[in-house]
């Protein structure tokens, strides 16, 4: 689905990625980890095309993405969340989500309908006449989602959607991630709360200045020297 | 609540047939010229908050736009004695196609590029039309002989703001619309959404274009008088249109009209009372309106009621 190969991005002369590689199959979870300033984000925003890389490769269903701008990523079927969130303050929850489903439909019917259906799939539904200004953060970082589904990706990034929740918020935010794979969506996710990611993802690569230090099963990311060092602390050991 | 909505919705073809209604019994020149001024300034401010409004591309030069189309139309009778009529044709596409190069250009980048960029670009035809004296007839301007009536160039006028108000209302309320205001609401978000930000800013300042060049057009057949100091004026015509949007309530659908009747009304009653301190007088107010009601006239109705609660 999505391979990165030997991915390198210098901001000046401070390498924030350099040579990552790693492959996410399709229908899968896939986790990123690292501590804070690892590069998760700009792998993100390589990914997605804010930034292009220094060097190294990244294929999407075999062809190259690299150096194309956000909106043709968006359209090529990448969707992404933002770590801080980018609501559209002044648009209603359902305006949101009916311009992200302008980028399939161009009937407003049609993209209203749209709209209400991933609403409804992300149990946001009871929000869609509030101005995205007013949610709870809980709500907003819900509604990163809801707007990244109604793009219909094949691919959706998910950067730190579960930081900030509740213990509530968080079982909620592990069920409609859960939903989502099961729709045939292939997901790559940015997450440093260790019960969520560690619960959720088929695999998971570690990340640390911006170098892989592991990837494989959660479990054997758990149990890896290297990344008990540089992030997890003893206990997961 | 549904009985509302109805009235909402028939408003504007009430206010329409009663302003059609109008010179059938006022045929006072001086009240109805103030009506064709108030008219060309709902179009004039329709088309800048499309663009500043909706779209949150800021312009301090669309005087650019107004003077293109002013002179587009002169031109034709100055060189070819063509009517200025044909103006109202060639005037919004000339208007659009200054505007092309600078969106192309400007609406890559991001911050205050594009406005101080059509600033400048306003600024350097306003010394292009009043130095190149063979082209534009400099300073003394262009004068031609108005042939139709008062009231023609009131109905003329009406259609003006009548169409400009349709068109950017079905616009805002299409894709388009949402893909302004997603827009200016965060430009990363929307991009990101599958938005091309740039094409989406583009289209609006050709719109926006396309209509204030109309407004020149008309301008120079109903005034039959232009000159480089009025037409492409920074105060007069670039600063008023954002005075008129910001008065009346950026970014709201009925805030231009409004704010176009406020400024019209209030620049020529104070004129007529204050003298020279006119100017003065009408600066004090505006201060007043926008610290007092920031978000502009129409907004009124919220200011009031949270003032009785505070």
């Amino acid at each position: 689905m999505l391979e990165v190969k030997n991915l390198t991005k210098y901001f000046g002369g401070l390498g924030a990625v350099r040579k990552l590689s790693f492959k996410v199959e399709k229908g899968d979870i896939f986790g990123l980890i690292g501590p804070n300033g690892a590069g998760k984000t700009t792998v993100f925003n390589l990914i997605n095309g804010f930034y292009h890389p220094t060097s190294g490769e990244i294929l999407f269903k075999g062809k190259p993405i690299s150096g194309f701008k956000p909106n043709v990523i968006c359209r090529m079927g990448i969707a992404r969340t933002f770590q801080v969130v980018k609501p559209l303050s002044r648009m209603t929850v359902l305006e949101n989500v009916m311009a992200s489903a302008f980028c399939r439909v161009d009937s407003l019917n049609i993209a209203k309908e749209e709209a209400l259906k991933t609403l409804e799939f992300c149990s946001l539904i009871h929000r869609k006449d509030y101005l995205a200004k007013s949610l709870t953060i809980g709500d907003r970082k819900r509604l990163e989602i809801t707007r990244a589904l109604a793009t219909r990706p094949e691919l959706i990034l998910l950067d730190e959607t579960a930081a900030g929740l509740n213990p509530t918020e968080l079982d909620q935010a592990i069920a409609l991630i859960k939903k989502i794979r099961d729709q045939g969506i292939t997901i790559l996710i940015v997450e440093h709360i260790m019960k969520v990611i560690m619960s959720i993802s088929d695999r998971i690569h570690a990340i640390n200045y911006g170098q892989t230090i592991a990837e494989g099963t959660p479990q054997e990311v758990a149990n890896n020297k290297g990344v008990i060092e540089a992030y997890l602390g003893e206990a997961y050991a | 609540m549904e009985r509302k909505r109805q009235f909402k919705n028939l408003l504007p073809w009430l206010i329409l047939v009663i302003l059609a209604l109008v010179p059938l019994f006022e045929r006072n020149p001086y009240l109805l010229h103030m009506m064709i001024m108030v008219l060309i300034w709902i179009c004039l401010g329709q088309s800048w908050n499309l663009l500043g409004g909706f779209t949150g591309q800021v312009s301090f030069g669309h005087a650019t736009f107004y003077g293109v189309g002013a002179y587009s139309a002169g031109l034709l009778y100055f060189h070819k004695e063509i009517s200025t009529w044909y103006g109202m044709i060639l005037g919004p596409i000339m208007a659009m196609a200054f505007a092309v190069p600078i969106g192309l250009i400007c609406f890559r980048l991001r911050g205050a590029y594009f406005a101080l960029a059509l600033l400048a670009l306003a600024e350097v035809l306003r010394l292009v039309a009043t130095n190149w004296i063979s082209f534009t007839n400099g300073s003394v301007g262009i004068l031609i002989v108005p042939v139709v009536s008062k009231i023609s160039y009131y109905y003329i006028a009406l259609a003006l703001a009548a169409v400009s108000f349709y068109v950017i209302y079905r616009v805002i309320h299409s894709k388009w619309g949402f893909y302004f205001i997603a827009i200016r609401e965060d430009q990363d978000a929307a991009e990101s959404m599958g938005i091309n930000t740039t094409r989406y800013k583009l289209i609006s300042l050709l719109i926006s274009a396309f209509f204030t060049g109309l407004a020149g057009a008309f301008y120079m057949n109903y005034m039959a008088f232009i000159d480089p100091h009025v037409v492409f004026s920074l105060v007069d015509v670039s600063i008023m249109m954002i005075l008129v949007v910001m008065l009346g309530g950026a970014g709201t659908f009925y805030g231009p009209a409004i704010g176009a009747v406020i400024m019209i009304v209030l620049s020529e009653v104070f004129r007529a009372y204050f003298g020279h301190a006119n100017l003065l007088i009408l600066g004090m107010l505006i201060i007043f309106i926008i610290v007092f009601i920031p978000d502009g006239v129409i907004e009124i109705r919220r200011f009031l009621k949270r003032k009785k609660y505070a």
